[in-house]
């Protein structure tokens, strides 16, 4: 029997975004899931009906959430705290991911135990080379229990001539 | 502590705390991290002592010219003197660095150690591959994600 996927939760109202998200990770090599929700309200809702597919506590454990902070009805920044308050979700990586490089935001992303927090890029091959980075490391190196449980020890592929990230290029100016 | 510098194109330097007491593993990331063309400078650190030394400006730190706030912590578990948990959970209760991202890069898989890690908000925690070419292979992965993409609380040094 085969593990099962690696579930990312995709809190993110722009379609065009989130659409970009499902394109980057669809040949991602370790198998993974998105689960797309697209207001605050919902991904708590998710994260915290308890349900068949939760755990004792009724929380709902996906393997990472990648999570906008503008959102309809719930904000991210509210989101982030209540998974934070979860001690059963202590180690899910939580990645911010928004248009937003606003000092404040991410000073209180950061306060409030994001793991990481990313910016956007506006054209879409440097987004896709952000999340294809961001497959690599979270799906591929970054270790938890939860995903010890569900994965065998798969070793990235290497993405060879992989684009530096745009602050570390020396081509263009 | 040895230190190097290099500079990226806009200018931005980001300062990174490397706390490893294995010579051999600290060579590794060493090297990944001169070979990358991100501007960094790294202090590397080969206790729990120092590491707290230098964040809370102490003893031979004392002088913040010789210990700049560190944009990301890059800590080993096993480590003399202080225990590399220790040193987390110190960060975390420390106004001024409670929101430093800290990559614990360990050899411990042990449940005990991921769980405490992740309980004391250890921004990722990664197993260091026995393996000499995964190894160096995690190192760009991880310096591509931390020194590249990543946005700190705080902006880089310009020069």
């Amino acid at each position: 029997m085969s593990a099962p996927p690696f579930e990312i939760l995709l809190v993110e109202d722009n379609p065009d975004h989130a659409e970009l998200v499902k394109r980057s990770l669809e040949d991602h090599p370790i198998d993974n899931t998105i689960h797309h929700l697209s207001d605050g309200e919902a991904a708590l809702a998710y994260l915290f009906r308890p349900g068949v597919d939760t755990d004792l506590r009724g929380h709902h454990r996906p393997h990472m959430v990648l999570l906008d902070l503008r959102l309809p009805k719930v904000d991210g920044l509210d989101v982030l705290r209540e998974i934070r308050n979860a001690r059963e979700l202590d180690e899910v990586p939580v990645i911010i991911l928004t248009t937003s490089s606003a000092e404040s935001d991410v000073k209180k992303a950061y306060q409030s135990h994001a793991n990481s927090f990313l910016v956007k890029p506006n054209d879409f091959q440097t987004f896709d080379e952000l999340i294809k980075a961001l497959g690599t490391y979270w799906l591929g190196w970054n270790h938890d229990q939860g995903k010890a449980l569900s994965k065998s020890s798969t070793t990235p592929r290497r993405v060879r001539n992989q684009t530096p990230p745009p602050y570390s290029s020396s081509e263009g100016s | 502590m040895s230190q190097f510098e290099t500079k990226t194109m806009n200018g931005n330097a980001l300062n990174i705390l490397f706390v490893e007491d294995n010579p051999d593993h600290a060579e590794l990331v060493m090297r990944s991290f001169q070979d990358h063309r991100v501007a960094n400078t790294i202090h590397h650190l080969t206790d729990g002592e120092a590491a707290l030394d230098y964040l809370l400006r102490r003893n031979a730190y004392s002088d913040p010219q010789k210990s700049p706030r560190p944009h990301v912590v890059l800590l080993d578990l096993r480590l003399p003197k202080v225990d590399g948990l220790e040193v987390l959970k110190v960060i975390r209760s420390s106004q001024g660095l409670e929101k430093i991202p800290v990559v614990v890069l360990t050899t411990s898989h042990a449940e005990l150690d991921v769980g405490k890690a992740y309980e004391y908000h250890a921004n990722s925690y990664l197993v260091k591959p026995l393996d000499f070419e995964k190894f160096t292979n995690l190192m760009d992965d991880l310096g591509f994600y931390w020194l590249g993409w990543n946005h700190y609380p705080w902006p880089g040094t310009s020069s």
